[in-house]
């Protein structure tokens, strides 16, 4: 292992794993930008971080590798998923550009500041690889633990006030003082019957919908889904099942092929659509 | 394989990152970006560090992560802060202020 590091060219299974793993790793970044829902661009991201993590522990930083896994996907992208789902669920991404031209001037002054990277790191003279077989010797771990403690001990305790300051601060940020009293059920209840609106409880979902899933808006009377009965989370994200008119139409597809055998009179089918495509 | 790859690698992650906090909108996808960014430097650094044949590169990116925890907690709480009073979680609408 140690001779492979110290090679200026890596091994024949390093080369497969990096064009293998480094494709996974293009593509979820990519992802993570050009994916609509935040949900899925931190997943994305988490791939990402997943391959670095190899990447890290190909390049001999064995403890690295695994903090990435720990702390990054781990630790990090958890928060940000419980911020996704705490936040993110009704924020949509607007599409309307505030300054004109904007998103294609990001992509072409992305593209030159990749060309000049790229261009930077090819004109560097980097020919030489020690590898670190030497400083791995006594085991990697031990190795940046006898740096950390003792060249980098100052950073090292700089960095615990900030992470005790982050903490405070992140408490800080999210507390909210109350600012008034709560509100007692009975006040609760009286502000409803002055109000005027919806006394009763909300209508339950699937009622008449011959599907009782919560995503299925039970049905008026009158066969039309009532979007009242889902809960709002749902019918903000666009997630409300309608099942009701395609079992009607199966419904009616029937009867009229009952018909068509009894050589009745046609009648003539009418398709039920639903109601946001009715109203168009 | 030259090793070099790694770093050409960890500049496309880090132009791509760059990109996406231009062209986002949404405050968590942005700073899902920024992370991309850290990450891509954290990979150039452990790169270098097997370069030369030395574990200061290796206990930079320790530190790097450990700043980026930090960092990712007030970023977060500064943006459910947000969207608390201004209830949108867009960077657009947060132009002014003070509401």
């Amino acid at each position: 292992m140690s001779a492979q590091l110290a090679a200026y060219s890596t091994s024949t299974g390093e080369a497969f794993q990096f064009w293998v793993l480094g494709s996974v790793a293009l593509i979820g970044a990519l992802c993570t930008v050009f994916m609509k829902k935040a949900v899925h661009s931190a997943l994305c991201l988490a791939g990402t971080m997943i391959v670095l993590a190899v990447f890290y522990l190909a390049n001999g930083a064995y403890f690295l590798g695994i903090v990435q896994i720990v702390v990054y996907t781990g630790a990090i992208m958890m928060l940000f998923l419980f911020v996704v789902m705490l936040v993110g669920v009704t924020a949509a991404d607007s599409l309307k550009e505030t300054i004109k031209g904007q998103r294609w001037l990001a992509l072409v002054s992305g593209l030159g500041f990749g060309i000049l990277l790229l261009a930077g790191i090819g004109n560097a003279s980097l020919t030489e690889f020690d590898g670190l077989g030497q400083a791995n010797a006594n085991g990697n771990v031990q190795g940046i633990a006898a740096l950390l403690f003792t060249k980098y001990v100052f950073a090292f305790e700089i960095t615990g006030a900030l992470l005790i300051t982050a903490a405070v601060g992140a408490m800080v940020l999210t507390h909210r003082e109350r600012t008034e009293r709560a509100k007692t059920q009975r006040e609760l209840a009286e502000q409803r019957v002055r109000e005027g609106k919806h006394l009763p409880p909300l209508p339950a979902p699937g009622v008449y919908a011959r599907h009782n899933a919560v995503d299925i808006a039970g049905l008026l009377p009158d066969g039309t889904p009532s979007e009242l009965t889902v809960s709002k989370t749902l019918r903000e994200r666009g997630q409300i099942r309608d099942v009701s008119t395609e079992a009607l139409n199966d419904l009616r597809a029937l009867e009229q092929r009952a018909e068509e055998r009894l050589e009745r009179t046609e009648v003539v089918p009418a398709t039920f659509r639903r109601t946001e495509e009715a109203s168009k | 394989m030259n090793p070099v790859n790694y770093l050409y690698l960890a500049a496309l992650l880090f132009t791509i990152g760059a990109t996406g906090v231009l062209i986002r909108r949404n405050a968590i996808v942005v700073f899902m970006c920024i992370e991309l960014m850290l990450n891509a430097c954290n990979l150039a650094f452990v790169v270098f560090s097997r370069m030369h044949g030395n574990l200061d590169g290796q206990i930079i990116a320790f530190f790097t992560m450990v700043v980026a925890a930090a960092e990712v907690v007030v970023g977060l709480a500064i943006i459910v802060s947000l969207f608390r009073s201004r209830h949108s979680a867009s960077v657009d609408d947060a132009s002014l202020m003070k509401l």
